[in-house]
């Protein structure tokens, strides 16, 4: 890795440091945005664990009323949309903002503050969602919401209502964000970074927003077609009018199956590249990497109708995605073997970014198998809606995207603050972690083949299922527990930490060459890149070892300054959408329109530098 | 308009496009799929509906509390002109970016004003349609003909009002001299958009107002 | 997409182009209402030619002029292949998705009639 200087030394002073709420709520630092991304989701994640817990305690022990059947309804409904859209999505997008333009080289996204805008939108959207608790309407008709459970006629209160403006608002947000990242990805790489050297963390991130890009438009639509049926009257999913169900069922997945890769890619990439990090070996099988990550977003969108089988499709339609469902199991299998290709004869050491992304394999491994059955009508037929289903989903959603982003979360804390995290914690995290998921879902499989139906709030005695139902809440508590002690390890850090060195890891890729945690400006000279492991060949280069980068003044480096309109235009998308939640509350909406005009228009005219 | 870009110097972009461009192309494959599934809908109920008014044929309908028999409801040379008023809008939008281009403040505020006039009358178009529509006995949720073809025909007429709002801000631009032939990027971006509100209907038109 | 293949954005091809564009896409406008009427009309000529293909006849004029759009008003044809990409992907998705639910429900439909 070479260097080429970029901007002109002056004598202009340095950017001032920035402090104080209101440098927060201006920010247009992707590094900032991201910290801010991964807080806010780390909170919602912790109100989705909350409620998964009180489902669990609800079903220790059979014939439970800890829950009443309604309040038990809206626990998993809202724990399965706070987790993919308020968790795993978000906490994903903390690494796309953070690591994204440092692993690729650039000063900050393609668009800062349309990057402010999307956090803002995402952060009303989560609150709208779960303001729904504050009267007593959370949703409750499960994530995926299936139609005449969400007519008016079956839901009359604003529970339903909630739910679609809240990921209507959240949806907005996805496709900024996603709008922006691809462009950055594409059009900001350094000099020589070409496509086929970039990290494969960012090959993933860029296949995400693709699929986000073509998967929540559908979603859109499906959303505003079930709004119009509440309280426009019309009959898009509602019999009596014509309408058909069964068309919701087909318009959710069409975005829910491309959805599942949304929430399982970036933790792909998070955990290629740790592997190759910890094995001291460059990843296995760069190339196949890549093909398989394209691979299984095509055939993502030709197979959502795996999650219908029960609908009744008729022969041909149930083979046709079948065999499609089949296929993806191939370029699933081609990422393990390169993972596992990875690790292969390396010198490995065992860190705990290293624990959790091994871990991350061999519990993906198993979602995938479950997965492969009931790819299968016949076999799926018995295991649908029952707990095996709810045993394969978490396999690869905990599994997989939680296990690799608290790999990532391992790896990145020392860039991201300056401090180290304890090892001895970690390894205390992660084993309990690992024992607690285990024991927690592992039993479901069997539960679920016994006939234990998934979303009914209790069973009786003497059905069998007492055991594995007292296992598994045993093991959600030691699973709550793992994560009190990732929040106190994280929280001793902060404040006592070992402080980190530029590259504690001997990682390859181009944000190991900054110092911990980077400047505003990221790099103070442009990279030049020349290879994949642009680190480790300079380090090779250089015999071994890299010198502390210094911090620099930054003056005369050129920032977009912070803006206060992102917020402002994200409040406005946010109110205008709340204006429909109850018909249409005309005066709501036409503020929220105007706020959004006003913020859109003094964005555009704002000078983006000083 | 101000460019929102971290690069106050614009350093040459990876791949020499520009971000912006970029970034509009990027949205519009995303809207394709935003209408794909507005026609889908629209497709998947065409000849379901319980009772009329139907496109093209007659068919007994509910008019003012009784059953009736309803003519049917597309009447296509209005449409037509609508249609090919879009259309030229089109081409009217490319000659006034090449005016930009060229620094031909006439040719550009001349075509511009067109487009906008053209984005105008095609708004009205589908309003006094819809009216007209509402008239012969389709309301909105009279039937399933009625509610997606309103949908799908309602959402594009939005996106072509957003369209008249941002080309009108950029004539304004132009107008005040704001818009140099090397800002000619901002008008073919809204151009770009312009250009897709018009194949999306190249779509429609034929798809629901011809298709058996 | 490699780094630094700067395309060169090359000078717009003139109004005459733009013209010749437009009269094409208004005569395939022409031509698709007129294959309507003729359809609809059984004692006008060609009726029993254009009457069973019309939905052909007009998936393949309204590709046309989306192309003619898409290559010459937007550009498609000069400007760098990532663009291209950006749209014919998208739309590939889109017709599969448009089909799929088309076949899906056709098909349910056949086997249970009156639904
Ligand atoms: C080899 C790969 C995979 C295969 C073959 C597969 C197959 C399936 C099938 C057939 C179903 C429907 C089961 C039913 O409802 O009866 C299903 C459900 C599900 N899968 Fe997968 N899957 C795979 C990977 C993944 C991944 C990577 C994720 C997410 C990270 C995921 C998340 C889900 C979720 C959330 C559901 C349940 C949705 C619900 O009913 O609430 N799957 N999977
Ligand atoms: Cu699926």
């Amino acid at each position: 890795m070479s260097t080429i200087a970029m901007g002109h030394a002056g004598t202009e002073a340095a950017p001032a440091e920035k402090k104080g709420l209101w440098s927060w709520i201006t920010t247009v630092d992707h590094k900032r945005i991201g910290i801010l991304y991964g807080v806010t989701a780390f909170l919602f994640f912790l109100i989705g664990g909350l409620e998964a817990l009180l489902i669990r305690w609800q079903l220790g022990a059979p014939d439970k009323t800890f829950l009443s059947p309604e309040a038990y309804n809206q626990l998993f409904t809202m724990h399965g949309t706070t987790m993919i859209f308020l968790g795993v999505m978000p906490l994903s997008a903390m690494f796309f903002n953070y690591f994204i333009p440092l692993q690729i080289g650039a000063r900050d996204v393609a668009f800062p503050r349309l990057n402010a805008y999307s956090y803002w939108v995402f952060l009303f959207g989560g609150l709208v969602l779960n303001a729904s608790f504050l009267f007593n309407a959370a949703p409750d008709m499960g994530w995926f919401a299936y139609a005449n459970l969400t007519s008016k006629q079956f839901s009359p209160g604003l529970n339903v209502d909630f739910w679609i403006i809240g990921l209507q608002i959240l949806g907005i947000a996805s496709l900024a964000a996603a709008v922006n990242f691809f462009v950055t990805i594409i059009n900001l790489r350094a000099p020589g970074m070409k496509m086929m050297r970039m990290p494969m963390f960012v090959w993933m991130s860029l296949i995400t927003q693709v699929l986000l890009l073509l998967a929540f438009p559908i979603i859109t639509v499906a959303l505003v077609l079930l709004m119009l049926d509440r309280n426009f009257g019309t009959h898009f999913f509602v019999p009596s009018g014509g309408g058909d169900p069964v068309l919701w069922q087909h318009l959710f997945w069409l975005f829910g199956h491309p959805e599942v890769y949304i929430l399982i890619l970036p933790a792909f990439g998070v955990v290629s590249e740790i592997l190759p990090v910890f094995s001291r070996k460059p990843l296995f099988g760069y190339a196949a990497m890549v093909f398989s990550g394209c691979f299984i977003a095509f055939l993502g969108f030709g197979v959502w109708s795996h999650h219908m089988f029960s609908t009744g499709m008729g022969p041909m339609a149930d083979t046709v995605f079948s065999l499609g469902t089949m296929l993806i199991a191939i370029p699933t299998g081609v990422k393990i073997f390169n993972w596992i290709g990875t690790v292969w004869g390396g010198s490995i050491q065992y860190k705990t970014p290293m624990y959790f992304a091994l871990g991350f394999v061999a519990m993906f491994i198993i979602g995938g198998l479950s997965g492969v059955m009931h790819a299968s009508p016949p076999a799926d037929l018995q295991q649908t809606d029952s707990y095996f289903i709810v045993a394969h989903f978490h396999y690869v959603l905990f599994g997989g995207s939680i296990f690799a982003l608290t790999a990532g979360a391992y790896y990145w804390f020392p860039k991201m603050t300056g401090r180290m995290l304890s090892e001895s914690l970690g390894k205390v995290h992660f084993w309990l972690m690992f024992l607690g998921f285990n024991l927690t879902f592992a039993p479901m499989h069997i539960l679920g083949l016994n006939g234990m139906p998934r979303r009914v709030y209790t069973y009786s005695a003497g059905m069998g299922f007492e055991f594995w139902n007292a296992i598994e809440t045993a093991g959600s508590l030691v699973l709550g527990f793992s994560f009190l002690v990732f929040i106190w390890n994280i929280l001793r850090s902060l404040k006592a930490g070992e402080v980190a060195p530029a590259d504690p890891w001997h990682g390859a890729t181009l944000e190991w060459s900054i110092p911990s945690p980077p400047q505003e400006w990221n790099f103070a000279v442009e990279p030049t890149v020349d290879g994949r492991d642009p680190l480790w060949e300079e380090r090779r280069a250089k015999g071994g070892t890299l010198p502390e980068p210094e911090r620099v003044s930054g003056a005369g480096i050129h920032l977009p300054s912070p803006s206060y309109w992102p917020i402002v235009t994200a409040f406005g998308t946010a109110m205008t959408l709340v204006g429909f939640l109850m018909h249409v509350t005309l005066w709501v909406i036409l503020a929220g329109l105007a706020i959004t005009m006003l913020g859109i228009f003094s964005w555009a005219f704002e000078p983006a530098d000083h | 308009m101000a460019h929102d870009t971290a690069h106050a110097m614009h350093p040459p972009t990876a791949t020499g496009l520009d971000t912006r461009k970029l970034a509009i192309w990027t949205f519009i494959g995303s809207e394709c799929l935003f209408f794909a599934t507005l026609i889908s809908n629209y497709l998947v109920y065409k000849g379901q509906s319980l009772v009329g008014p139907l496109p093209h044929e007659t068919s007994q309908c509910m008019l003012h509390g009784q059953m009736a028999t309803c003519e049917p409801i597309f009447e296509i040379p209005l449409v037509t002109f609508g249609t090919a008023v879009l259309l030229f809008s089109s081409f009217f939008v490319v000659l006034a970016l090449n005016g930009a281009q060229k620094g031909n403040r006439k040719q550009l505020i001349g075509w511009l004003s067109a487009t906008v006039l053209c984005g105008l009358f095609f708004v009205g178009m589908q309003v006094y349609e819809f009216y007209h529509f509402f008239h012969k006995g389709l309301g909105y949720t009279t039937n399933l003909f009625g509610s997606s073809f309103y949908t799908l025909t309602g959402f594009h007429g939005t996106h072509v009002t957003l369209g008249v709002i941002w080309l009108a801000t950029v004539l304004v631009l132009a107008i005040r001299g704001k818009l140099p032939p090397e800002k000619a990027l901002n008008l073919e971006i809204a151009a770009l958009y312009w250009h897709f509100v018009d194949v999306v209907w190249i779509v429609i038109f034929p798809v629901v107002y011809l298709m058996r | 997409m490699d780094a630094q293949v700067a395309t060169h954005e090359h000078a717009h091809p003139g109004p005459a182009l733009y013209l010749k564009v437009a009269v094409i896409l208004f005569v395939m406008t022409a031509l698709e209402v007129l294959a309507f009427e003729v359809s609809h009309r059984s004692g006008w000529p060609m009726h029993g030619l254009v009457q069973p293909l019309l939905n052909e006849i007009l998936i393949i004029l309204s590709a046309a002029k989306f192309a003619l759009v898409a290559m010459f008003y937007m550009h498609l044809k000069q400007d760098s292949k990532i663009f291209s990409g950006l749209l014919v992907f998208p739309l590939i998705i889109a017709a599969v998705v448009i089909l799929a639910l088309l076949l899906l429900f056709a098909y349910l439909r056949a086997q249970h009639p009156g639904m």
